[in-house]
């Protein structure tokens, strides 16, 4: 199954970019269907970004993120080649988990 | 005039169990507590479901923040989409421990919280909706003080309707 998880992690030496897109509704549930039926909240709460076994950030999401939510940040350290693990759950309890080689 | 003497005791009962249930509301939340500062990497359910900047910033962190120049909010001027809003933020603070950003007049304020360990760089890019017209503001916690910077970002088609 494809990941709905899509990362990269770029090293510069000192530190390491990552960008990361994820496939997500995020529906805020403030938006209503072709018949007119509001669509129930589904956002993802909470995602995190592990590195050598330490969070190196963590986000907690309100349904006001865009749909197929972006995010970058970057950290110190990270070495290339290393693995870089992102997971995500949202207010459903569906969660998914990627790992990403830091290029 | 039976009825008050047959009340009273049942009264008093209710009074009692009412007593015993805030006893036991009273320790849960003391033994919660100090849990809760230790993981502090819990969801923030309640900071998310206040509607106003104000409540949610309260909420989230317990105190107020003041204005900085050192809070760096990058966003559009106009956005003409409202359900992609391009918004970054920085800061040249030291020992910066979150970030987080509000919009103020969607119908919940608090957009999203970024936990900022030791050692990741205090700058992080989103695209957020909103609804209407108004005051996005970032929230920047560095040695466990609060310091903000806000913007108007004028919206032509919002991003929370249907």
């Amino acid at each position: 199954m494809a990941s709905t998880i899509r990362v990269r992690a770029t090293s510069s030496g000192e530190t390491t970019e990552v960008q990361a897109l994820i496939q997500h509704p995020m529906d805020s549930g403030y938006v209503k269907d072709a018949k007119g039926d509001l669509i129930p909240p589904h956002f993802i709460q909470e995602l995190t970004f592990e590195y050598d076994g330490k969070s190196v950030f963590v986000a907690d999401w309100g349904p006001a993120v865009s749909k197929d939510p972006y995010v970058k940040f970057s950290f110190r350290g990270g070495k290339k080649g290393d693995d870089l693990k992102i997971s995500w759950v949202d207010n459903k309890g569906a969660s998914d988990t990627a790992t990403a080689k830091i290029q | 005039m039976t009825t008050p003497l047959d009340g009273f005791p049942a009264t008093r009962r209710l009074i009692l169990k009412g007593a015993g249930a805030v006893a036991l509301f009273g320790f849960g939340r003391l033994s919660l507590g100090p849990a809760l500062a230790a993981a502090n990497d819990k969801y923030p359910e309640d900071a998310f479901k206040q509607k106003s900047d104000a409540d949610a910033i309260k909420s989230l962190y317990g105190k107020t923040a003041e204005a900085s120049d050192k809070v760096k909010l990058d966003a559009p001027e106009i956005a003409e989409n409202g359900a992609v809003v391009p918004i970054s933020v920085s800061s040249t603070l030291a020992d910066v421990t979150s970030i987080s950003i509000l919009v103020s007049e969607n119908p919940n304020a608090l957009a999203a919280s970024y936990k900022i360990p030791a050692g990741t760089l205090p700058s992080v890019a989103n695209r957020l909706k909103m609804a209407k017209t108004t005051n996005v503001i970032a929230i920047v916690e560095a040695g466990g003080k609060l310091y903000s910077a806000s913007k108007e970002v004028k919206v032509t088609v919002g991003g929370c309707g249907g």
